[in-house]
């Protein structure tokens, strides 16, 4: 046995006011704690009820190391079951998403299940006749995850009974879903094509972290986004409009200053965003007629409210972020301790122009594919530290960028845009969804 | 303009990506070209529908101006790559048009440091003849494994 399982006290050692220890990124003991622990104690992201609008559609997901899936029932509603089948354990759902018809039927032994999950059939049934079956787990069909909540179409799911309800959990960070949700003129957003997918060989909250860390986009990426400014202003001659490539690239190269006043908020239990008074999406250009259709919807009031509000990343604790002015998701899947699987999903404006989602797509495959320049220059990061923080010689990570002694926790504040407090908050969120069913005593499992 | 020139263009343009010359193979393209690298199986539109990869010869000079950057720290130790091509299938010959297409199947190699990479898949050029020169107005690249999450690619197929 490791240095972590059953000891709570060395958990909670790993986090300290302003560094962490390096073992919360390479320590696979620790790795295996957060899929046991951290992700079922926590809300996490599924998918998007568009992805799955017509009964007996399905997306498969997974919560920690556990798979589940959700579908959509005949009568319209939304259930998450676990993805195995109640007889041998068969994978019922295979792939990312589909659509399984009235019900779903094991490939296996053929037992078949309702689209709630419910048993449907068993072949030779009378096999089971007075074996007591109807008392067995078996019998009660595809386990459903009991807490699942759907909130304007984001479906979120937490595995164990413990902890805190969904609004408790999320509480006011919400307010960027709401946004992104509010950017459509229906109100409505839609996935309507596969995500990119990139594969990084680092811990998954390396990438959490550095979706709030604003003191590196003008080191890391001068090599992407610098060069791209550098070739625009050779090439540009006469032309008087910047090319849309060249406005999502450009804004990463901001100075530190641009940074600090644009701020960061922290919400309780490990949420929060950058870019609170302006961001690096503030100023593209218009979109030709879209003002006037959010005008149409919302009133002018409201509609300049709703487009005004530019944050830049907004972190849901643990592994999701969510970038509402540019409409992308990005899911951060860990995989193993130093393998992180991300998807990076563009959602479509319902009622907007083309040009917005053809903006979010072209900026999702310029920041967050395989092929990505500001890609590689940040896993080229993730990868380095993955490494060096195999060295023994300082084993600790340090979060102390403008660290103030006795900082509030679990407070919604409006802070300097370079403060490295959001990662503070998502550690002190991190030891917290960790231990909470955890046992107190360090002999219980021994 | 015969076939054999189309297929003559297409290994001169895998062998300047393997021998890293790439603004002479920037020079092979067309000043309105694209790079696409689709996402999807049989896809048809780069722009409304999410690509790898949809980029005119700006972005692919950014790229290649970044590859020998001082500070393009993923290029320490930089990538190498190689292309293993086959025979051009001459889709389009048409001089009277100008139009001249062809698909060859390939198998890509990279590599930096230690690690490398293979990927399968087809690419698709679209060439047009300017002052009897051939030009790449389009070059495709169709993975087998497009939907596969991969790491770094970072030179070009």
């Amino acid at each position: 046995m490791g240095a972590y399982r059953s000891n709570i006290d060395a958990i909670r050692a790993l986090v300290r006011d302003s560094e962490v220890h390096r073992d919360v990124y390479i320590d696979p003991e620790v790795f295996d704690l957060e899929m046991e622990h951290l992700f079922p104690n926590s809300w996490i992201y599924i998918g998007h009820a568009s992805q799955i609008s017509k009964p007996g559609d399905f997306i498969t997901a997974n919560i920690g190391r556990q798979p589940v899936f959700a579908v959509r029932h005949s009568d319209g509603n939304v259930h998450v079951l676990f993805n195995r089948c109640p007889h041998k354990g068969v994978k019922i759902a295979s792939e990312a998403c589909g659509n399984t018809g009235k019900f779903f039927r094991c490939p296996y032994h053929a037992w078949s299940f309702k689209t709630d999950g419910s048993l449907l059939a068993i072949p030779l049934k009378k096999g089971y006749e007075s074996t007591g079956f109807d008392g067995s787990q078996a019998s009660r069909g595809l386990t459903p995850v009991k807490h699942v909540k759907i909130y304007r179409d984001f479906i979120f799911a937490k595995l164990n009974d413990g902890g805190l309800s969904f609004e408790d959990y999320f509480g006011e960070s919400l307010s960027t879903i709401d946004n992104m949700v509010d950017r459509s003129p229906e109100g409505k957003l839609a996935i309507q094509a596969a995500p990119i997918r990139y594969m990084h060989t680092c811990n998954w909250k390396m990438l959490v972290e550095n979706q709030t860390d604003t003191c590196h986009p003008m080191v890391a990426h001068e090599s992407s986004a610098g060069t791209a400014v550098k070739v625009w202003t050779r090439e540009k001659g006469d032309s008087t409009e910047t090319p849309m490539a060249v406005q999502l690239y450009a804004p990463f190269m901001s100075p530190y200053e641009f940074y600090e006043k644009s701020g960061i908020r922290i919400w309780p239990n490990g949420h929060g965003h950058t870019g609170v008074s302006n961001s690096i999406h503030s100023d593209y250009s218009q979109i030709p007629g879209y003002l006037d259709k959010m005008i149409a919807a919302y009133g002018e009031k409201r509609a300049k409210e709703i487009l005004d509000e530019t944050r830049h990343n907004t972190i849901y604790f643990p592994n999701i972020m969510v970038k509402g002015p540019v409409q992308i998701v990005r899911n951060f899947i860990p995989i193993a301790v130093d393998k992180t699987l991300v998807e990076s999903w563009v959602f479509r404006l319902v009622g907007a122009p083309d040009m917005l989602y053809e903006r979010a797509l072209m900026y999702n495959r310029f920041i967050n594919a395989p092929t990505s320049i500001v890609g590689h220059d940040d896993l080229e990061m993730y990868e380095r530290a993955q490494e060096g923080l195999r060295s023994n010689g300082n084993q600790w990570v340090n979060l102390q960028r403008l660290y103030e002694g006795g900082e509030k926790l679990d407070v919604t504040e409006v802070i300097n845009g370079t403060s490295e407090r959001q990662m503070r908050n998502q550690f002190h969120a991190w030891v917290k969804f960790m231990t909470q069913d955890m046992s107190e005593r360090a002999e219980v499992a021994e | 303009m015969n076939e054999k020139v189309i297929a003559d263009f297409i290994y001169e343009e895998a062998r300047q990506l393997d021998a890293m010359q790439w603004n002479a193979w920037l020079g092979m393209f067309h000043p309105e070209a694209r790079y696409w690298v689709p996402l999807e199986w049989q896809q048809q539109d780069p722009v409304l529908q999410p690509s790898l990869m949809y980029e005119d010869l700006l972005l692919l000079k950014v790229r290649v101006e970044r590859l020998s950057g001082e500070r393009t720290f993923s290029q320490k130790p930089k990538s190498r790559c190689h292309h293993l091509l086959q025979a051009p299938h001459i889709v389009e010959c048409n001089a009277e048009t100008g139009v001249f297409k062809a698909r060859t199947s390939f198998f890509y190699t990279e590599t930096r440091g230690d690690t490398l990479e293979r990927y399968s898949g087809w690419a698709s050029h679209e060439l047009v003849a300017v002052d009897g020169e051939l030009k790449i107005k389009l070059k495709r690249i169709d993975l087998i494994n497009f939907d596969a999450p991969f790491g770094n690619i970072q030179l070009f197929m």
